[in-house]
């Protein structure tokens, strides 16, 4: 029963669904616009993004429910005047599809015409610089202890990432820019994610993986995201890291393991030495034996940043693919994280974590990629023209 | 080749990138068109990649904007000798023939070009036509006057339409 409780306190709006299936009866429909601003209706499938700014979309929003992360190799011979073509393709198909307009000789149009928050975002990797003869801001992420990288994840000379919250949008609009990226590039790896589904909780919750853990707590928020995210010109960096979880070894702890793993409370998110989520964990606490209340070797503790420009903008999707005969799951996280600087941010943080971080028993990096992520544009210009016209 | 087809790139694109636009000739902030807002214009103009000497034709919609019909009697582009087309029944086969008296655009009215339908065709491309490509493009009015406009060319495995009489077209499907 305290279980119970808690879990109405701490998820909120979620819960009103719970409650109606408890008994409590016709509930929800009343609670839900209080909780739950602007989820849940009839808007989700017409919402759009604005594409054109001068940052690009899908990085500072609030996640939709589903991505897909497509990632190419170029053609060889690919030149700086093939790259411009490309992106001029892709970024007309992307200006008209996140606005719920078919894309230019659209085979399914209708298809385009909800675009539930649809946003496309381009990354471009060490090779697309290489192609165009021009220095590379990004650089592929020193090897880890703890990576057990396969070449179907990795790498990528482009990237695109697709949200939506709607999975068949999402399918159509990666079929499109597959399509138009063809002439100049191969499809490298495709990972497939999602999240809660819109009007499950409200916008503002944090994700949690399969693994039962809330992701994300830390993230910078508001203008804090202008300092760990955006450079002055509008660009940013992303690392993609497919992370296996071996959940069939975590099924096996006791939630009290499990917490001491991850140094936060498994149903609160709430860190060892606090109460609530959002709560900043406390290193110096100490539990009734005397030890820390955050373990040294726990993943909050090893991931923790203070600095709001050493930290990271994580925005990662959960993966779940078929189980294998023996009921074994393929499942896990599809890591996304955002920083203005991958070495000077991202790889601290995962060295630490590769170094000490006793979650790294229940999951495994199976797939790593480095993308720089170019300004946005203006309507009648295209993703990647500073760099490339 | 690669010069025609950048110059009017800045038209185009701004016509592509407010495509939620219905039939006003230019959105407020985008680049305007060359042509005056009073006469026809093309709203998501696209042509289909394809390898030099190569048919291939280019879409989009025709708007007259104007109060009387506007007739649109021929096609000119840098890349390729154009004619304008439409598909036809013939035999029980769907065929494409040169259009007798050019594409009537009705007052206040659209003409949509596409695959499959009206279309304008370029005959025989001097050079590849990439995809990505920006390709100019001149509609010859009967007033005698001249609509300029620049389109994408896109990778595009339908619109395969064959030459009357001889071939047949694959499949509207295909389209």
């Amino acid at each position: 029963m305290t279980i119970l409780s808690r879990r109405r306190l701490l998820t909120g709006g979620a819960v009103a669904g719970l409650g109606a299936v408890a008994g409590a009866g016709a509930v929800a429909a009343g609670a839900e616009p209080a909780t739950l601003p602007g989820a849940g209706t009839a808007d989700v499938g017409t919402a759009t993004v604005a594409f054109h700014g001068p940052r690009q979309a899908g990085v500072a929003e609030d996640p939709p429910a589903h991505a897909a992360f497509a990632a190419f190799t170029l053609a060889p011979g690919t030149d700086r005047a093939a790259l411009a073509r490309m992106l001029r393709l892709l970024t007309d198909d992307a200006a008209r599809l996140t606005q719920g307009v078919p894309a230019l000789g659209d085979t399914d149009a209708p298809l385009a015409a909800l675009p539930a928050r649809l946003t496309v975002t381009a990354g471009f990797g060490p090779g697309l610089y290489a192609a165009a003869g021009l220095p590379s801001p990004v650089a592929d992420l020193p090897a880890f202890t703890i990576d057990r990288l396969e070449k179907r994840w990795s790498g990528g000379d482009l990237l695109l990432q697709i949200c939506a919250d709607d999975p068949l949008t999402v399918a159509h609009t990666q079929r499109m820019l597959i399509k138009d990226a063809r002439p100049f590039a191969a499809v490298r790896w495709v990972q497939q994610g999602f999240r809660r589904s819109p009007g499950v909780q409200a916008s503002d919750h944090t994700q949690r993986n399969v693994l039962g853990q809330l992701d994300g707590t830390a993230n910078p928020r508001g203008s804090l995201i202008d300092t760990a995210v955006w450079n002055p010109d509008g660009s940013t960096t992303l690392v993609v890291r497919r992370i296996r979880a071996e959940i069939e070894k975590w099924d096996i702890l006791s939630v009290t393991d499990k917490e001491n793993a991850v140094g936060r409370r498994m149903m609160s998110g709430a860190p060892l030495s606090g109460a609530a989520e959002h709560d900043e964990p406390d290193f110096t606490t100490l539990d009734a034996s005397g030890l820390p209340a955050m373990p040294d070797f726990a993943h909050v503790t090893r991931a923790h940043v203070t600095d709001p420009a050493l930290k990271i903008l994580r925005r990662p999707y959960n993966y779940d693919a078929a189980p294998d005969a023996a009921g074994n799951p393929d499942a896990g996280l599809i890591f996304a994280s955002y920083q203005r600087d991958i070495a000077r941010q991202y790889v601290p943080i995962q060295q630490r974590l590769a170094d000490k971080d006793l979650l790294n028993e229940w999951i495994t990096p199976i797939g790593s990629a480095v993308f720089a992520v170019p300004p946005g544009c203006a309507p009648g210009g295209w993703i990647g023209e500073q760099l490339l016209s | 080749m690669r010069k025609f087809l950048i110059v009017a790139a800045a038209l185009a694109l701004g016509l592509t990138g407010c495509g939620t636009n219905e039939a006003a000739p230019a959105a407020p902030g985008a680049p305007a068109p060359k042509a005056p807002a009073t006469t026809l214009t093309i709203k998501d103009p696209w042509v289909k990649a394809a390898d030099a000497g190569t048919m291939t034709a280019a879409f989009g919609v025709l708007v007259n904007d104007t109060g009387a019909a506007v007739t649109v009697t021929a096609a000119e582009s840098p890349a390729s000798p154009m004619e304008l087309h439409e598909m036809t029944m013939k035999d029980g086969k769907m065929v494409m023939q040169p259009k007798e008296g050019g594409f009537v655009i009705p007052a206040k009215g659209t003409h949509e070009l596409s695959p499959g339908g009206d279309h304008l065709m370029l005959m025989k491309p001097a050079q590849d036509i990439k995809a990505g490509d920006q390709v100019t493009f001149a509609l010859k009015l009967s007033d005698g006057t001249t609509v300029d406009f620049t389109a994408i060319a896109k990778p595009f495995v339908g619109a395969g339409e064959s030459y009357a009489p001889d071939m047949m077209m694959p499949s509207a499907g295909q389209s």
